[in-house]
């Protein structure tokens, strides 16, 4: 893909060990444009989560390691960094599954994220109304104990703590996972307008390939550990491979089984 | 029935003294989900050093500041050489960690300090005055105090500040809180000087009660009950688990124990703990183990 702009976070040839012997990223690159919405596409075990915790470095944690290849953020190298270090230059990750504190209030998780600013009461207090500008939801619940309220509110949750960290880039890991489908696009429209008013870059791994590739710029397909397509987001949703490998669309009637051959050869071949 | 109001007073002061062990031990679970075996080592270590401290000849305040810094000093370095090298392991190798703790810690106390018993007055007459007919211990009371002002610290502490709310985060997520940039190292060390702090209460009211000496670690056995009453993330439950195991203790310890031929005030807890256990296992003000379905 030809880098458009200013790229704010590449990711240059990274290989991921686990454990010192599970080979999970076999040299992945990627590249992020400045207040672009990337999304890091493919099936399960395809690499998308390790991609996003070798960049947030919450992979040490896992006995997960980056042994080969390069992070950049802003120019920068960043591999090394801890992950208190990489929010205070702008980089957060939403994990998958949301993953608030479930015996926090929703106010207090979302005050949680301001915890590496050093700036003032009534600061952090303008930062609240602005996220709960863009969730009102989470203000009729801000003083529910997180556990407690709907999967949809836990996702804002845990976006709107993220962006309590003003970062210029958030890697979302999985924010459809467990939702309704219009829940889906609710999160999905607030992603494009934090995107657009905020100018907050998005790295976002996404098992729903149809809600992804429409409110991404660029794409990347990952399997067995490696990009094995990239693109412009409607390049891709109109590829025929695409089309019939992650949005479930064939160009003709009924397969019948014997295209199931075809099928693997050409899995194959992206492979 | 002033017979029954004096005993009951004086039960529920004794469980005052058992929660300011038992606040320990929260501190620490709340934090980081882990009993820490080592609390009533802590206890001791903090007791010791401020009596020999006292014996070289420094003042009282002295001996207070520098017992402070050297709880806190300790906890930094346990954390340092300890806590961070077993992020992620199950919670059982971190109990197993503060078991081999406590005995490091019960060791160097007395390398350091020496093993033999220590006198500590703290300067309260433990002569009980007469309050309508009842006699209430002075020392009983002033324990209660300390409690009563390191419960309201504690609880301003964990739920007004910013250090305090992000502990509680690392409490219920490790890899969240990580996630969000919380230094894990940075809170398990404020916990841990916290901890030492309360032990250093502890052992100064425990310590002048029995004598500064090795038995003031089991101490921490009565604590157990109180938890468990309690719940182990309740500061507040500490203390209501602390009173009632005091008075039902001396309660049943009179009243009950001429059929058993006394003496049950040493098992009567436990007996309590085992029949609340079955009912509500995350005690009285535990926090509830929420799950969706």
């Amino acid at each position: 893909m030809s880098v458009q702009g200013n790229s704010i976070l590449t990711v240059n040839n990274i290989e991921v060990i686990y454990n010192h012997v599970i080979l999970v990223l076999k040299g992945v690159s990627l590249d992020v444009p400045e207040g672009k919405i990337v999304a890091l596409l493919g099936a399960n075990g395809a690499g998308k989560t390790t991609t996003l915790k070798a960049v947030s470095n919450l992979l040490r944690a896992e006995r997960g390691d980056v042994t080969k290849g390069s992070i950049e953020f802003k120019g920068k190298r960043v591999d090394k960094m801890t992950p208190p270090e990489l929010v205070k230059q702008g980089v957060i990750q939403v994990m998958e599954g949301r993953h608030c504190f479930a015996h926090l209030t929703v106010e207090e998780n979302l005050l949680t994220g301001a915890y590496t600013r050093k700036v003032s009461r009534a600061e952090i207090r303008r930062d609240l109304e602005r996220v709960y500008a863009y969730f009102p939801r989470l203000k009729e619940r801000r003083n529910s104990q997180a556990g407690y309220t709907s999967g949809g509110e836990q996702q804002m949750t845990a976006i709107g703590r993220a962006l309590m960290a003003h970062p210029s880039m958030i890697l979302l890991d999985e924010p459809s996972m467990g939702l309704a489908p219009q829940l889906v696009e609710e999160i999905f429209e607030i992603v494009r307008d934090l995107n657009q008013k905020e100018k907050v870059s998005f790295l976002l791994a996404e098992q729903n390939t149809n809600v992804a590739l429409r409110y991404a710029d660029f794409g990347y397909i990952l399997e067995n550990g490696r990009v094995v397509m990239d693109g412009k987001a409607a390049d891709l949703a109109t590829n025929e491979d695409v089309k019939e490998f992650y949005l479930g669309i064939s160009s003709g009637a009924r397969k019948s089984f014997r295209d199931a051959k075809h099928y693997r050869r050409r899995k194959r071949w992206l492979a | 029935m002033l017979f029954f109001i004096e005993v009951l007073i004086g039960g529920l002061l004794a469980g005052v003294m058992y929660s300011l062990v038992a606040m320990g031990f929260v501190l620490i679970y709340k934090a980081s989900g882990v009993l820490n075996f080592a609390q009533g080592s802590m206890v001791l270590f903090a007791a010791l050093s401020f009596v020999s401290i006292l014996a070289m000849g420094a003042p009282f305040w002295l001996a207070l500041v520098l017992t402070l810094a050297i709880m806190v000093l300790l906890g930094v370095v346990i954390e340092k050489v300890v806590l961070r090298r077993l992020v992620n392991q199950p919670q059982i190798t971190l109990f197993m960690a503060t078991i081999g703790l406590s005995i490091l810690i019960e060791g160097l106390g007395q390398m350091i300090w020496g093993s033999q018993v220590h006198g500590l007055d703290l300067g309260i007459n433990d002569i009980p005055f007469n309050f309508y007919g009842v006699f209430i211990s002075q020392f009983d009371l002033f324990a209660a105090g300390c409690a009563a002002v390191l419960v309201a610290g504690l609880s301003l502490f964990f739920h007004k500040t910013k250090i305090g709310r992000a502990l509680r985060a690392v409490a219920d997520d490790h890899q969240a809180a990580m996630s969000v940039g919380i230094p894990l190292k940075h809170v398990w060390a404020v916990v841990w000087a916290a901890a030492g702090f309360v032990a250093l209460v502890a052992g100064l009211l425990w310590g002048s009660r029995l004598g500064v000496q090795f038995a003031l670690t089991l101490v921490v056995l009565k604590a157990l009950p109180v938890l468990i009453l309690g719940g182990f993330t309740s500061i507040p439950g500490a203390i209501i688990g602390g009173l009632i195991i005091g008075a039902t203790e001396k309660l049943a310890e009179v009243y009950i124990g001429p059929y058993f031929g006394g003496g049950i005030e040493n098992w009567f807890p436990y007996v309590l703990a085992l029949a609340f256990l079955l009912i509500r296992p995350d005690g009285l003000f535990g926090e509830k183990h929420i799950e969706r379905v």
